[in-house]
This record gives structure tokens, sequence and C-alpha cells, in this order.
């Protein structure tokens, strides 16, 4: 089906997009790699009567570190993240999400800013967000401002961007040298949503102990969810098994899924324990302490 | 509103609406109907075309005004002058094919893919091809022809698909 009647604006710059934004207000939408917004417009659940197509602003198409972080521009898709040297050695986390969001020819579309903008309860980008305590830059008129991920994914497709703001960018902070982190996925097959997901980030301190932890689980809620008490637990302690165990049964809790096709709520919270715990598994081997499996 | 791209090397111009399809565009309003439409909603890849030149995109998830100033090449601006491609002789070669629905995605995927990554292995291949869906060959030979036109285009640098007029 082809989605109903809109216009189409192509901006040029971020000042074009801006300003056609606050001209259209809440009748506008932003169109990026058009992987979500299309597909739901196709669908009828978005019914947008304006898009400001941002993919001629070269400006937006950017990955560096600035300041220390790892800058994701609006423009810059999936894919370019897969083969950046930058991210495979120093973002391991964000590393493991590159090549297991969507699939392979939609990564060539989709944007990592577009996809958090979304806020799909099964996206994987929001669940990274979280456990990388990401920052998203945001600007309209008044200018610019920067939300935590926490505060700025709110709902099921719902973010806290205002009718005449749009996302530049979203910030990674960059983990030090003792921190390093993991992504899970359950799939029914390769390019699909999450049946379940988890991200975590763990940074050890000069004792070997947990300095700090971030912990979200994806499509077992109304959003990406950030498992604080599964950081409580981590914080402070020695990696063990069951710290590793305690951690997971903090998810099972946290997680609220529904039914679907891709499995039972039941089946699903189980999931988001399981992945929690295989995540934290392997961001451990990776700073170098085995035997946690 | 006005639409003026580039498709296998020749540019054209039409008044589309905003809404319309590039997958439908090409095959309804340029007649290249070796685009072929599955799904519809991104998810098999057989509608895969280059955008640029460089980038494999699903042409039933972009709006042709989206195109707008691009170049789009198809499975129809593949062969030059006469002669297959080389992905699409070794599909020939090695049975890639067998009711040939997903064959052009399959290899416009491929040909961005074999851009980027020039001596893939195995299972990069498979890796890069798992969006794209083949209800018929089982995948095996499809990966084979992949490897073997790999294998010469890494060996004998051809021309560009696009032959820009
Ligand atoms: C077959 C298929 C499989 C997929 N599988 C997965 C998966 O496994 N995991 C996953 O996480 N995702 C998956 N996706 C979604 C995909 O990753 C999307 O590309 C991504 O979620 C959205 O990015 P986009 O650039 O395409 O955004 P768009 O579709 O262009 O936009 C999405 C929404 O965000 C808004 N938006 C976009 N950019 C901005 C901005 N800069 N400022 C303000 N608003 C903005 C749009 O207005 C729209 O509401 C899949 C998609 C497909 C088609
Ligand atoms: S028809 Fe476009 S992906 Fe299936
Ligand atoms: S050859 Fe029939 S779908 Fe692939």
């Amino acid at each position: 089906m082809f989605p109903a009647r809109f216009d189409y604006l192509r901006a040029s710059s971020t000042d074009e997009a801006v300003a056609a934004l606050a001209q259209h207000g809440g009748e506008a939408r932003i169109l990026a790699g058009g992987q979500s917004l299309i597909p739901a417009m196709r669908f009828r659940l978005a019914r947008p009567s304006v898009l400001i197509d941002i993919n001629a602003i070269d400006d937006l198409r950017y990955l560096r570190e600035t300041g220390g972080s790892l800058l994701i521009g609006a423009g810059t898709r999936d894919a370019a993240l897969e083969t950046s040297e930058l991210v495979t050695s120093g973002y391991r986390m964000i590393a493991d999400v590159s090549v297991l969001v969507a699939d392979p020819v939609v990564r060539q579309s989709g944007t990592v800013v577009g996809s958090i903008c979304h806020s799909d309860p099964a996206g994987d980008w929001g669940v990274a967000a979280l456990a990388g305590r990401a920052q998203i830059v945001v600007r309209g008129p008044a200018g610019t401002r920067t939300l935590s991920a926490d505060d700025f994914l709110v709902d099921s497709f719902t973010t806290a961007l205002a009718e005449n703001e749009m996302a530049l960018e979203v910030q990674f902070p960059r983990p030090s040298e003792h921190t390093s982190g993991a992504f899970a996925k359950l799939e029914r097959k390769v390019g699909d949503f999450a049946t379940a997901s988890a991200a975590v980030q763990l940074t050890l301190d000069t004792s070997g102990a947990i300095a700090e932890a971030g912990v979200a689980i994806g499509a077992v809620g109304a959003k990406a969810l950030r498992v604080s008490e599964a950081e409580q637990l981590l914080r402070g302690a020695k990696p063990s098994k069951d710290v590793i165990r305690a951690a997971a049964d903090a998810a099972r809790k946290e997680a609220d899924p529904g039914s679907d096709t891709r499995g039972s709520a039941e089946f699903k919270k189980e999931m988001a324990g399981v992945l929690v715990a295989r995540a934290l598994v392997s961001a451990l081997e990776r700073l170098g302490v085995g035997g946690m499996a | 509103m006005k639409v003026a791209l580039t498709v296998n090397g020749t540019a054209f111009e039409r008044d589309v609406e905003p809404r319309m399809l590039l997958a439908y565009f090409l095959r309804e309003e340029l007649g290249l109907t070796g685009t072929h439409v599955g799904c519809d909603t991104s998810s098999c890849g057989c509608c895969v075309v280059l955008f640029d030149g460089e980038r494999a995109v699903k042409s039933c998830t972009m709006f042709a005004v989206m195109a707008d100033g691009h170049e789009i090449t198809t499975v129809e601006g593949l062969a030059q002058g006469g002669k297959l491609h080389p992905l699409q002789q070794a599909f020939w070669d090695c049975h890639g094919l067998q009711c040939g629905f997903c064959t052009p995605g399959m290899m416009l995927t491929s040909v961005a893919f074999l851009k980027k990554n020039p001596h893939p292995s195995e299972g990069e291949i498979r890796e890069a091809l798992s969006g794209n869906l083949c209800r018929c060959t089982g995948y095996q030979n499809i990966v084979k022809a992949v490897q073997q036109a790999a294998g010469e285009l890494a060996a004998e640098p051809v021309a560009e698909p696009v032959a820009v007029s």
C-alpha cells in the first residue's frame, strides 16, 4: 500500500530543516533512512503531511571522537559503524549492535539517530544508548539542548523531542581502558527485531571490582528499559557468577513484555535475564575476567 | 513533483507524487521490471537497487523523490555492450537461480558488497546477503556465484556498471 499523500521538502542544511519544522510543526516529520518511517506510513501507522528529508545534509554525516565521546551525526548510517576502526576497537558494545541491528541492506540506509528518535521498544540502539549512558543533542528554534538517553526515550514511539525540534547527534562517552561492554540479542532470524535484547557496560577499578555498570534491556517493555537494580547490585561487587545471576534476576523482574508471535511474555522475561547474563559474561571476558559463564 | 534522476546511465525526468515508491517508479514509470517487488515491506531484498553506485537500497522503502538528482543502477544496467556482468555470468555458470525472482536483488546487493569487500570469505558473503531471501536455491549456488564473480572482478577490474552517457 502507498502512504497517504504528503509534501516532500529536501533540506540542504540543518537551519533549513529546523525552519521547516518550525513552519509545519506537528504535521511534519524528519525523514532520515526511512527504514522505520516509510513502513509505518505504508501501514498508515504514521500519517505526516510533510516530510523533511535530511539525507542531503552532508554536515550531519560524521562519526568521530571529540571531547572524550563518540559523536554519531544524524546522517550517519548504521553501515558506517561496522566498518569503523574507531568503533570496533574502542566501543565494543556499539560494535556488537552495529552488526546485529536489522539486516546488511537496511543498515546501508538506516541511521543510529533515526532509530533512537523512533523509540521502537524492540529497537536496538535505544538499549545501547541507555547502557552506554549516551546523550542526544537536539535542536529547535531556540537553540540546542542535550538530553540523556533516559530523558530522551519517553515511551513506545515517543521521545522528548518537541514538535519543532530535531536530533543532531548522539554522543557515547568513550569507555576507559578498564571499561568494556557487550550487546546480546535473541532474534528469530537474521534481520529480525529482537525477541529480547540486553546491553551492558562495565568499568573495573584497580582492585578488579566493578566500579560502574550500565545495564539495559530491549523488546520487553513499553520502551528500552534501564535495569537500575542490576546496576546497583553490580556496582562495588567483585565479578562472580553469583552477582551475574543476581543481575539477571533483576532484569527478569524489570521486564514487562507482552506475548506475541516472537514468544510468550513468560519466555521473553526469562530471556531478558539470560541475555543480561550473557552480555555480562562477554563484557567481563573482554576485560580479561574469564570463567564467569 | 518533478523527479530528475539517472537510471543505468540514462537521464529521466518524470512528474510523480512524492508518495510514489522508487520500486514502482522504476517498474511502472520507466518500464524497468527487472526490479521485483516481493514482500513490499523492506524485508526480502528482491527490490534492491544500487544508489549512487555504492549503496544497496531496498527500493520498496524509498520514495522516488529521494532519488532526485541521484544515480540508480538496476539489474538492466549490469550488462555492458551485450556482455553479461561478471555477477550475471557467475549466477548463470553456478546455477545461482531457479525462478529468478530474488536474483536482481541478490546481484545488486552483491555489487555494492564486492566494491567494499573485493576478497570476501564465504561467511562474509553469507552475512552480506542475509537480508535477501531466496525461496528456491537453498543459497549454496548463490554463494558460489558471488565467490566466482569476486575472483573475476578482483582479477580484472571491469568498467563500472553505470556508464554515464
Ligand atoms: C527489515 C527491517 C528490519 C529491521 N530490524 C531492526 C532491528 O533488528 N533492530 C532495530 O533496532 N531496528 C530495526 N529496523 C529499523 C531500522 O534500524 C531503522 O532504520 C531505524 O530504526 C530508523 O532509522 P532511519 O534512519 O531509517 O529512520 P526513519 O525511518 O527515517 O525515521 C524514524 C523516526 O525517527 C524520526 N527521525 C529520524 N531522524 C530524526 C532526527 N534526526 N531528528 C528527529 N527525528 C528523526 C522520523 O521522523 C521517524 O519518526 C529494521 C527495519 C527494517 C526495514
Ligand atoms: S520488496 Fe522490497 S524488500 Fe521485499
Ligand atoms: S531463485 Fe527463486 S527466489 Fe531465489
